[in-house]
């Protein structure tokens, strides 16, 4: 028996006026909602600048009218500068790694099913969620202004107002830093030329305020998912999601408080200076530090610090990216597999595996970057090791579809992508956590290409994958499958076809962050695949359109959708589409089944219900089992 | 649907494997003595690597291919939760490779990054700045005089703060361009004057950061005489792009003889070496 819908029977009452129901909700779902909004105004920031970069590379010297009327400083006459390019490269990653990666599967996706799916009404702290979201919000409106300090007059003259550290309209358009904000670059201040002055503060506060907002969510999720398990939820039954979901949290409540702090340092370098980041004797633009007022004399400070405090974040923040689209995908794989997760516990090691050993590589990042040449032995064979329960995971995916029955619904093409773009994206690891070919690959494309693929594309078809499978749910119809295949062939297709020639630009020795390379004469035979990359980026990049329409038209338009409409087992299919305001109608439901339980022999359906009383199961997952 | 997917999966594969076994692309010739060893690592982590995408891709093709849904209800997958057994096995295979991968990988640089130069190394102090490189040379006398930042001063050319009091300063040389010798090992101190920068010359093999507020020893050794191109790896600010230079492979007999010059002559003769040597073809 499932539990029964009542349309319109809550025990707690819902907020009726529209700032409570939609904008400062405390509902859950509704704040879920709000992160995935949030992410999908930043990709399509963060995809533009890529595109931008891309027209550049391919096509350096062009002039493109449309950025001179949207850069008129960044792009003097339709021409990119080279610290136009920088400041998309900074903004671009740090836009997608913070407000779309960490965003959209925890703070979208694990907000609105992780309560659902482990049968609570809300999150224990729904005044702190609601807080969490405004929090990060905030975080990308200064994100945003960091762009526009600089290369807007106007808006550089008001921050002027807030101090001189502020005083923007310099000409550049961002930041110039990376999304790593590599000090001492980033810490000294305008002396270290464009890109360097209130952007990078707004930068700097951006990333702290994201921080706070990410805390906040953390602490929410983890007591969320241990106290309020309805009955017969035991941690064993739990959906992989919500094991995905709890260990990221975890990661980034012991992360995210590394990157506040250094970040506060490094904000205080800047503007109170101190020299946390800062050694003695800089001899920056032609001044000594110390012998002009331009330049404060800084003592002391150690670079390096700043690269162990961010990558100690750093490192871990790769896998609070990509775990939830591990879950995701387990989760859509047994789905439309019709066919229990192989290797449940397995999984629910190799994410703690890959949770706890994201704590110890970090210095992988930084083999050549002066510190001690025996911690990167460590470092390295420990990064190695991190490939074990990664494989685990990919082979526990393809024993999930060995002998199914697979049911190719858009949502199983993206989770099958993000099998295929896992292991693609993921494999190369054992190339660049080894210390002593990071000696030729450190800085190069191939890192980027690696990158991208695994913790990019790999998460981001995660989210699309859940996505198109929650979204019945969540709006009560479903997105258009047509559009949403064409979207997925583009888009597969796409990527590969940017990410894998990288690999070769990185073998050659292509560096990144580069806004050009007409300086070298080893690069130059890779300019046929450098026009490849750019030409199926802007392809990939439109074919997005695409999906957005079918998100937003779907959300009015798409075909209604019924409260289990793809036969799935776990809870957030036992209540209504959409769920109500407390999520059960006032009814928690009771669990008695693992949460994979397709193809049961013996079984009416070919699918029994986690809240599927008296059902034979023989092998539930720690329950009921035994009975072989 | 399945089918369609498998074998773009498949196609994929095989278009990813090509491009690497082209061969139309591939590292520049190498033109130090532990390149070969990177190479080669490089090369056995790459075949494991191509093996490792090629089966897990084959195998997810064959799966969507292989286990479609039929559309009968009565036609039910497999019903399984694992095999522990199966868990294992995978587990110890990929944890015996994917450590001894690592392990092997840590050869070429125990040799280069746990010693330190050898005695007889020729050593070049290098000193980088925003977009600009600059190579310090110990002269006739073999000993580099005393540098401090307070006398840098860009302006009248003293880039990396020579201290023109001190005796060993005065037959010091600094140039743009790096001059060392061929089959000697050298030993490069590494500074930077304001941000972090990273010595790159792809044909070495080798990186290293220039990272302010340190001085970093690296060593290694060139065995092939030649003009190549040095580049920025780090981001270094706006100009990163174009903080070019280039690495001079010098017959020992020719460092011999620019060792004996004073500064000017030093100079002019590595501008004139720079111009005589030609960078090697790519394809």
């Amino acid at each position: 028996m499932s539990v029964e819908s009542h349309e319109g029977v809550h025990r707690h009452p819902a907020p009726t006026g529209f700032i409570r129901k939609y904008i400062f909700s405390v509902d859950h779902k509704v704040i879920g909602i709000q992160y995935i909004m949030l992410a999908l105004a930043a990709v399509a920031v963060g995809m533009t600048m890529s595109l931008l970069m891309r027209l550049n590379l391919s096509w350096p010297g062009t002039h493109w009218p449309i950025l001179e009327t949207l850069f008129p400083t960044g792009a003097p006459g339709g021409v990119m500068t080279p610290e136009f390019y920088l400041s998309l490269v900074t903004m671009h990653g740090t836009i997608m790694v913070f407000f779309v990666l960490t965003t959209a599967p925890q703070g979208g996706f694990g907000n609105y099913f992780l309560p659902i799916q482990i049968g609570a009404e809300d999150m224990a702290f729904p005044v702190l969620n609601m807080l969490s979201f405004w929090v990060t919000f905030v975080g990308f409106i200064v994100i945003l202004l960091a762009i526009f300090v600089e290369g807007n007059q106007s808006i550089g003259e008001w921050f002027a107002g807030l101090g001189p550290s502020f005083a923007g309209g310099s000409g550049t358009v961002g930041p110039i830093g990376g999304w790593t904000g590599y000090a001492p670059l980033s810490a000294l201040g305008k002396v270290a030329g464009p890109g360097q002055g209130a952007g990078m503060n707004l930068w700097v506060i951006s990333i702290a305020i994201f921080c706070i907002g990410s805390l906040l969510g953390a602490l929410n999720f983890i007591t969320t998912l241990l106290n309020m398990r309805t009955k017969g939820m035991s941690l064993m039954r739990m959906p992989l999601t919500c094991w995905a979901w709890f260990t990221t949290a975890v990661l980034a409540l012991l992360s995210f408080p590394v990157l506040l702090g250094g970040g506060i340092l490094l904000l205080l370098d800047r503007i109170a200076g101190t020299s946390f980041f800062i050694p003695s004797g800089l001899y920056v633009s032609g001044l000594l530090s110390g012998s002009n007022p331009n330049f404060p004399l800084h003592t002391g400070g150690s670079p390096i610090l700043w690269q162990h405090l961010f990558w100690f974040f750093g490192h871990p923040e790769v896998y609070i990216a990509i775990l939830p689209g591990m879950g995701a995908t387990s989760h859509i794989l047994a789905t439309f597999a019709r066919k229990p997760v192989f290797g449940y516990r397995a999984m629910v090691f190799a994410i703690f595996a890959i949770g706890l050993l994201g704590f110890f590589v970090w210095g992988h990042h930084m083999f050549i970057s002066g510190m001690s040449p025996y911690s990167a032995i460590a470092f390295s064979v420990l990064t190695l090791s991190i490939g074990v329960p990664s494989a685990v995971k990919t082979f526990n995916w393809l024993g999930t579809l060995w002998g199914a029955r697979i049911r190719f619904t858009t949502a199983m093409l993206f989770a099958l992508g993000f099998v295929s773009l896992f292991v693609a994206g993921g494999i190369t690891g054992l190339i660049l956590g080894q210390s002593s070919l990071d000696l030729a690959m450190h800085d190069t494309y191939i890192v980027t290409a690696h990158f991208h693929l695994v913790m990019g594309v790999a998460s981001i078809f995660g989210m699309f994958a859940a996505l198109y499978f929650w979204f019945p749910k969540m709006f009560g119809r479903f997105m258009n499958e047509t559009i949403g295949k064409i979207h997925f062939w583009l888009t597969f297709v796409g990527v590969y076809t940017i990410f894998v020639p990288m690999h070769i630009m990185g073998i050659v020795g292509m560096p990144r962050r580069y806004s050009s390379f007409a300086e070298y004469r080893f690069l130059d035979s890779l300019h046929p695949l450098v026009v490849l990359v750019s030409v199926a980026a802007v392809i990939t990049i439109f074919a997005q359109i695409l999906f957005y329409f079918n998100v937003f038209w779907s959300i009015f338009k798409g075909k209604k959708a019924s409260d289990n409409p793809w036969e799935a087992t776990t809870l957030e299919w036992t209540t209504a589409t959409p769920p109500p305001h407390d999520n059960f109608a006032g009814v928690l439901p009771t669990v008695y089944h693992g949460p994979y339980e397709f193809a049961v022999p013996g079984a009416p359906n070919d699918y029994v219900m986690q809240t599927d009383v008296g059902a034979d199961v023989p092998s539930g997952n720690g329950h009921n089992g035994h009975k072989h | 649907m399945g089918r369609v997917l498998a074998v773009i999966i498949w196609i994929i594969t095989l278009l990813s494997v090509l491009l690497f076994v082209s061969g139309k692309w591939w590292f520049p010739a190498a033109i130090s003595e532990h390149a070969p060893a990177l190479d080669r690592q490089f090369l056995i982590t790459i075949i494991v690597v191509g093996i490792a995408f090629t089966a897990a891709q084959v195998g997810l093709g064959w799966m969507v291919w292989k286990y479609r849904d039929t559309g009968s209800a009565a036609d039910r997958a497999v019903y399984s939760h694992g095999s522990n057994r199966l868990e294992v096995v995978w587990t110890v295979i990929t944890a015996v490779i994917f450590i001894t991968l690592g392990l092997m990988g840590q050869s070429v640089w125990a040799s280069l990054r746990l010693h330190d130069a050898p005695p007889g190394s020729y050593t070049v102090e290098v000193v980088a700045q925003q977009f600009q490189w600059n190579f310090h040379y110990a002269g006739k006398d073999g000993k580099f005089g005393r540098t401090d930042p307070k006398f840098i001063d860009d302006g009248s050319l003293n880039f990396v703060g020579l201290d023109s009091t001190d005796g060993s300063a005065s037959d010091d040389a600094v140039t743009s361009t790096l001059a060392i010798p061929v089959n000697r090992p050298v030993e490069l101190r590494l500074r930077s004057k304001d941000v972090i920068h990273n010595f790159w010359v792809p044909q070495l093999r080798f990186k290293q950061d220039l990272v302010p507020g340190m001085e970093i020893k690296v060593h290694f050794t060139a065995n092939r005489v030649g003009k190549y191109e040095l580049a920025c790896a780090e981001l270094c600010g706006q100009l990163h792009f174009k903080m070019r230079s280039f690495m001079l492979v010098l017959p020992e007999e020719e460092i011999q003889s620019l060792q004996a010059m004073p500064q000017e002559q030093f100079q002019a003769r590595v501008q004139e070496l720079l111009n005589q040597y030609q960078l090697p073809t790519y394809q």
